[in-house]
């Protein structure tokens, strides 16, 4: 279509051939992503004036954070472990349940059309944000850290699930078939000669899940699923911003620890 | 002892590595069980949660399929524009960053500072951010895009990195051997090389922001996620069901869109 419209070049060669070189197609797709900008602009009312006025307000912000109020510290304990165990627990338990729900999405040992819906499952389940799911658990199991568990592993089982089903469908299935012609049945046959070749790649995923289910979790307290959001947004709303530094502070450090902790895994892994 | 009994109990054994993971996985475990507390549930739980799976089997139509700037066509577009302008935001903010935490191209101390600013930004949550630019500029979508802006940074500057310290510098070597000046080795040795690759970053990264973008709503920073906290609220789960099958599909949509541009980048048919 587009070739129809701005005809390719011709160059000849010297030895008398003629070659066609196809003409770009850059300015037609910066023609479009400026048309988007502009009407992404229109809808989101993005006033350079507001930001040119009013972009110090935010550093002012920030420089209320510095420096945070140490002795706060004592009080950001108990919902920065919550926020830990909520991650750990719902990424353990939504990792483990991540494996059946991966063999029900494997389209190389289940039947298509089984393989099809638990595939479409897990990916609306993958779709909504985790916030979004929190916010409904609060409503079925009450304000806390359960329902911010229940978010976490739920998000777990479709991250998990759909990296690990497409691990299994790439594996190789020859052993499975000898195992199959063997007299095993399928479950057998997947346990020996499948579960072994994706494992490492599991436990990988299954932390690198992990890793970012803390970040997740830090701020489902915001709508009372438990964890240290909700810290962090009594703090913003009364405008204590040397505490939300302390929280912040907090916070970095330990997801800094867990990624090393959890990348130095991820390497013996692989 | 056959061979294959020899060789199966020759294989190395880490009993021991193996049983303190073990072990320490169940003490992990069990100290996270403490977060399941059913104190905080009501009677009503299973009854409120027959009535969300009911009101997204029969989501508001009406609201659906709504031009006007209530429906959740409407806001899906708005959040979209918040997404796409956070991003074209972030990246051009992002190639100065990432050409400035690259190793090989400025000098150690310089890098390193430059990382750690960027770990930090990527840490702090997205609703954090915009609760704060809210302060800046108010309520409205025009926060929700500097949040967005802003959040990207981190993981675009990060992945860019990536993409400038593994360049392919013999294509440099043998550029200047033929004699380019500098100027032709930047258009035809490096840009050529990032391009392709900044563009499959930045795609990926609109795929995530547009997920983050329908949570900004929460803390009034425009978009769809306010209209869906306030039809929670307000128990209406019928308004839910139709806001939220409207966000899978867009996501969806955006994801195998996304998917396909970036395959074709990547390979560069």
């Amino acid at each position: 279509m587009y070739d129809k419209i701005f005809p390719p070049s011709k160059i000849s060669l010297p030895n008398g051939k003629t070659v066609h070189e196809k003409r770009s197609r850059t300015p037609i797709v910066l023609v479009l992503v400026l048309l988007a900008t502009i009407v992404s602009v229109r809808f989101t009312n993005f006033d350079l004036e507001v930001l040119f006025t009013r972009w110090k307000e935010f550093f002012v912000i920030i420089g209320e954070m510095i420096p945070p109020k140490w002795d706060y510290l004592d009080h950001i304990w108990k919902p920065l472990m919550d926020t830990i165990k909520m991650s750990l627990l719902g990424s353990m338990v939504g990792s483990l349940a991540a494996i059946p729900a991966a063999y029900l999405a494997s389209s190389n040992v289940m039947s298509k059309p089984v393989a099809a819906w638990s595939k479409f499952i897990l990916s609306i389940l993958r779709t909504l944000p985790t916030l979004v799911t929190a916010l409904i658990a609060t409503f079925i199991f009450g304000l806390g850290t359960l329902a911010g568990t229940v978010a976490i592993f739920l998000f777990t089982i479709a991250y998990v699930g759909k990296l690990l089903y497409e691990q299994i469908e790439n594996a190789d299935m020859g052993s499975f078939e000898a195992m199959e012609a063997g007299g095993m049945t399928k479950m057998q046959a997947f346990r020996y000669a499948i579960f072994p070749q994706v494992l490492p790649n599991y436990l990988s995923t299954s932390l690198f899940c992990f890793e970012g289910n803390v970040r997740y979790a830090a701020i489902l307290g915001y709508v009372g699923a438990g964890g240290i959001g909700l810290l962090l947004n009594e703090g913003l709303g009364w405008r204590d911003y040397a505490s939300v530094g302390m929280i912040l502070l907090m916070l970095i450090i330990t997801v800094y620890i867990i990624e090393k902790i959890s990348e130095h895994f991820r390497k013996k892994l692989i | 002892m056959d061979a294959i009994e020899k060789q199966l109990y020759a294989s190395p054994r880490n009993v021991r590595y193996i049983f303190t993971v073990t072990i320490l996985i169940l003490l992990l475990f069990s100290w996270s069980l403490s977060t399941i507390n059913m104190e905080n549930m009501e009677e009503s739980g299973m009854r409120i949660a027959a009535s969300i799976i009911g009101g997204i089997l029969n989501p508001d139509l009406g609201l659906l399929f709504n031009v006007t700037s209530q429906g959740v066509m409407y806001l899906l577009i708005e959040t979209m524009a918040i997404a796409f302008l956070g991003t074209v935001i972030g990246s051009i903010l992002a190639i100065p960053l990432a050409f400035l935490s690259a190793s090989n191209i400025v000098p150690k101390p310089v890098a390193g500072l430059t990382r750690l600013l960027l770990i930090v930004i990527r840490t702090i949550p997205a609703l954090v951010y915009g609760l704060m630019f809210i302060r800046v500029t108010g309520p409205g979508p025009f926060a929700g895009v500097l949040t967005i802006a802003l959040v990207s940074i981190g993981m675009l500057a990060k992945l860019f990195v990536d993409t400038i310290e593994e360049l392919d510098t013999s294509i440099l070597e043998s550029m200047t051997s033929i004699g380019c000046t500098t100027f032709e080795k930047i258009r035809y040795g490096i840009f050529p090389q990032l391009f392709s690759m900044f563009l499959s970053i930045i795609i990926y990264r609109f795929d995530m922001n547009l997920r983050e973008a329908s949570v900004l709503g929460l803390v009034g920073a425009g978009g769809i996620g306010a209209p869906l906290i306030f039809a929670m609220n307000a128990y209406r789960w019928n308004e839910v069901g139709s806001i939220l099958i409207g966000l899978v599909v867009l996501i969806l949509l955006v994801e195998l869109f996304s998917n396909r541009i970036r395959t074709k980048l990547v390979r560069g048919t």
